[in-house]
């Protein structure tokens, strides 16, 4: 347990925390403007698995690692674009749909792996880029600015959509049609293009969640996300619908994550209770529901498909 | 003013499926004027507005918009043109603030930034030149009703609206909001802009219109003036026969305190106190009248008193002063609950279920309705429910129709029909008549005659003040979850109650 508390170690896992925040962050925000906007998506997980696997895909054939991110947003956008068709277009009822894209998302990308890879082969990953300066700070550095571009990325989004949320036009009829669609409808304001923006980013960067997280590791397997796109929804709620908030769930995340596997490896925890460490995240994520039930407000709208009359 | 309507809607007719909506309907508006469009829900008032606005094509029939035939398609194009409407629940983003969701739909002069700040100017200035104070910055759930639907009036105004569509607007306000509500209509038809009112509320339809039309069953049944008739007369001519929209009062010996609330107090959804320290009797034989703007507690106490809210420790509610506060819903029903409640379809009945399982929601587990083995007695639940609709003038095919299909006035009958049959010594009536069609209102109203004249302690909550004023023998002013005046209905006037409903205790000039 001493051993836990050296300086050099606390800073290791603290950068890994950061890492493995990554996906939940990028997943958690798009997920956050898609509900913000009355459209529930459980389909993260699935978007996630299947960008995982062609930007993995990608990397392997041609070790093109902007490549591999180019796909991965690629396929969140065509699954964004199926999702916008099912429930903005048809009204589908939004839950089971996300289900179904998640069942979808599982099964293909399986079946895609075993016939076009067959054994988890090791892909480039993705570089840590150290900040000049910043990184050379001590301990905060090694921590904080020597990641990859995509963690930069993510965390640089945070206020890029709370401003966009707030202060632009879209940002407001984002807000709009997701508390009160007849209103905005009433208006002008379309609650049908409002809600299919808003469903392509978050399914876009649920699929570049999931290129971050296998380019991060550098190889694919089967259920890769092991549930991550369904923790980065409860994330939404965990984060009341705001940036800020689901990037400090993120980090919370993370941060248990990275002490569970640092503990780990230090056999802190008993080879035996691995197990029952690796439930931490499920852990966390019900006892922070049952303390903010009822506390925060989702919005009004969320989970109705809008029609007219 | 010129002799041109700016506003002409010729020989209109709507067809659905099985229904005419509107059958060569003819209306106008002239620039200055406020004509009302009276009718009952279904006689063919909103058809004619979403028609105007787009959402529906006419059959036959012409628009012509400020001299020419025009054709709307959507609810844009009609605010484009400059026609706006307040509608009768409000179309508000409560997240958004005032000056947000007056923006909402315009372009902006920062694209893609909002400019809230030139948004909020003109506001202001709008506000000064109309009498109408809201402010742009405060986020619309935090304001009252009445301040909410002067946000509706600004979006119209803030887009230059010619013609203004008012919904039912009266219907959430206290009789002083009306007023000023009124002050502000008038001085935007003196700057030449049109208005359209519709409502159902006769005097205050004989108050604001220059010109009434009145629809039923989709056609037109008479056009008028105030001047010229009177509230006995647009009310037939509504619903096609002499209606009695007063309802007569026997005198009737009051009995003993069967309802007593003793310092009562409820807490609200939001966890704060809704209810603080009520304390009131309804005794045999009387109706007590629950006057006020809702949302000051009137809900809480309704739902306290049928159990299905617990009061906080330390409130009494006496059933013929016996202690009911820590009893379940069943055991007052047992004791002689009966409930109408505020929410038809959330809380009165199943809208899934056919009339006769609504009939007996309440009594289904009995010996009269259930076989010693478990099973439903369907001969005798079919005669039961056979003799309420007739006995209760409930309209419906038959009774295994869906309830939903059926109207709100003939679903308040039902739902009537179930609470009265058990002879109930606490009666709470919550709403009973509100979306209720006026020939449903007037039965319903002397059913709770009869109740009256049987002995029943009734709890009368509504905020349509005329059925309050009409029906109470007391009536208790709520005001910000306390009772701040209980008067006699002798006593009462609409603009002594209107006071109090705002709180003001003292009358002041």
């Amino acid at each position: 347990m001493r051993d836990f508390f050296t300086v050099s170690i606390l800073v290791a896992t603290i950068a890994s925390g950061i890492r493995l925040a990554t996906p939940y962050l990028l997943a958690g925000l798009g997920e956050t403007i898609g509900q913000r906007s009355g459209v529930l998506n459980l389909g993260v997980d699935g978007v996630m698995q299947l960008s995982a696997f062609f930007s993995y895909w990608a990397v392997l054939e041609t070790d093109n690692l902007w490549l591999g991110m180019v796909i991965g947003l690629v396929v969140g956008l065509v699954m964004g674009v199926i999702y916008a068709v099912v429930t903005v277009v048809l009204k589908a009822q939004q839950g089971i749909s996300g289900i179904g894209i998640f069942l979808f998302g599982l099964g293909f990308s399986d079946l895609m792996f075993r016939r076009q890879v067959g054994t988890p082969k090791p892909a480039n990953q993705l570089p840590e880029i150290p900040i000049p300066l910043l990184s050379d700070i001590p301990w905060v550095g090694e921590a904080l600015f020597e990641h990859s571009v995509v963690t930069y990325a993510a965390f640089a989004t945070v206020p890029l959509l709370a401003w966009m949320l707030r202060s632009t036009t879209f940002g407001m009829n984002i807000r709009a049609v997701g508390e009160n669609p007849q209103a905005a409808d009433s208006l002008g304001v379309s609650v049908a293009w409002n809600r299919t923006f808003a469903i392509l980013i978050g399914n876009g960067m649920a699929g570049l969640a999931g290129a971050a997280l296998v380019l991060e590791l550098g190889i694919f397997q089967p259920n890769l996300t092991n549930g991550l796109g369904f923790i980065a929804v409860a994330l939404v709620y965990f984060g009341a619908w705001r940036p800020v908030g689901i990037m400090s769930g993120a980090l919370l995340y993370g941060l248990v994550a990275a002490v569970v596997l640092q503990w780990k490896a230090q056999g802190i925890i008993p080879r035996g209770a691995s197990d029952i460490a690796a439930m931490a995240p499920a852990v966390l994520t019900i006892l922070a529901l049952i303390i903010l039930a009822g506390r925060v407000q989702a919005p009004a709208a969320l989970t109705r498909p809008f029609s007219r009359h | 003013m010129s002799s041109q309507p700016m506003l002409e809607m010729r020989g209109i007719t709507k067809r659905f499926p099985g229904v005419i909506a509107n059958q060569d309907v003819s209306f106008d508006v002239s620039a200055g004027e406020v004509h009302t469009l009276l009718g009952e829900n279904g006689a063919g008032k909103s058809t004619l507005m979403k028609i105007l606005f787009g959402l529906y094509q006419p059959d036959e029939g012409e628009v012509i918009w400020q001299g020419a035939p025009t054709t709307i398609t959507s609810p844009s194009e009609a605010i484009d043109a400059g026609i706006g409407m307040v509608h009768q629940h409000f179309m508000l983003v409560p997240t958004l603030t005032v000056a947000e969701n007056v923006a909402l739909g315009l372009a902006s002069g920062r694209r893609p930034l909002t400019d809230l700040g030139a948004v909020s100017d003109r506001i202001r200035e709008i506000s000064e030149q109309h009498g109408l104070a809201v402010d742009p910055s405060v986020e619309v759930w935090r304001l009252s009703v009445g301040e909410r639907q002067r946000v509706e009036i600004m979006k119209a105004l803030y887009r230059d609206a010619r013609l203004l569509v008012l919904d039912e607007p009266t219907a959430v306000l206290t009789p002083q909001e009306v007023d000023d509500l009124f002050v502000i209509l008038r001085r935007m038809t003196s700057e030449g802009r049109g208005l359209i009112f519709i409502s159902h509320k006769l005097h205050e339809v004989m108050a604001l219109s220059d010109r009434i039309t009145v629809l039923r069953n989709g056609r037109v049944t008479g056009q008028t003036v105030p001047a010229e008739s009177s509230r006995e007369q647009l009310a037939e001519m509504m619903v096609g026969r002499a209606v009695k929209l007063t309802p007569d009062r026997p005198d009737v010996t009051r009995g003993a305190a069967r309802l007593k609330v003793n310092q009562l107090s409820v807490q609200g959804d939001r966890g704060t106190l809704a209810v603080e320290n009520v304390s009131f009797d309804v005794f045999g034989g009387e109706i007590l009248g629950i006057a006020g703007v809702s949302g000051n507690g009137q809900r809480e106490i309704a739902e306290a008193v049928a159990g299905l809210r617990s009061p906080v420790s330390g409130s009494q509610i006496l059933f013929d002063d016996e202690n009911v506060a820590n009893l379940n819903t069943k055991q007052r029903r047992a004791r002689g609950l009966a409930y109408v409640p505020e929410e038809r379809m959330k809380d009165g009945a199943v809208g899934d279920f056919s009339v006769s399982e609504n009939l007996i929601l309440v009594d289904h587990g009995t010996d009269a309705f259930t076989s010693s083995s478990g099973l439903f007695k369907f001969d005798a639940i079919k005669r039961h429910c056979s003799e309420l609709v007739e006995r209760f003038a409930v309209k419906t095919p038959t009774i295994d129709t869906q309830t939903s299909n059926l109207s709100g006035g003939n679903i308040q009958k039902v739902i009537m029909a179930r609470e009265l049959t058990a002879e109930p010594t606490v009666l709470i009536a919550s709403q009973p008549t509100r979306g209720v069609d006026i020939g449903s209102a007037e039965y319903i109203h002397s059913q709770l005659i009869a109740q009256r004249a049987r002995g029943t302690a009734t709890l009368l909550i509504s905020e349509d003040l005329d059925e309050v004023l009409g029906l109470s023998d007391r009536i208790a002013v709520m005001f910000d979850g306390q009772i701040i005046a209980i008067v006699d209905a002798d006593d009462a006037t609409r603009e002594g109650i209107g006071l109090l409903m705002a709180g003001v205790v003292e009358p002041t000039g």
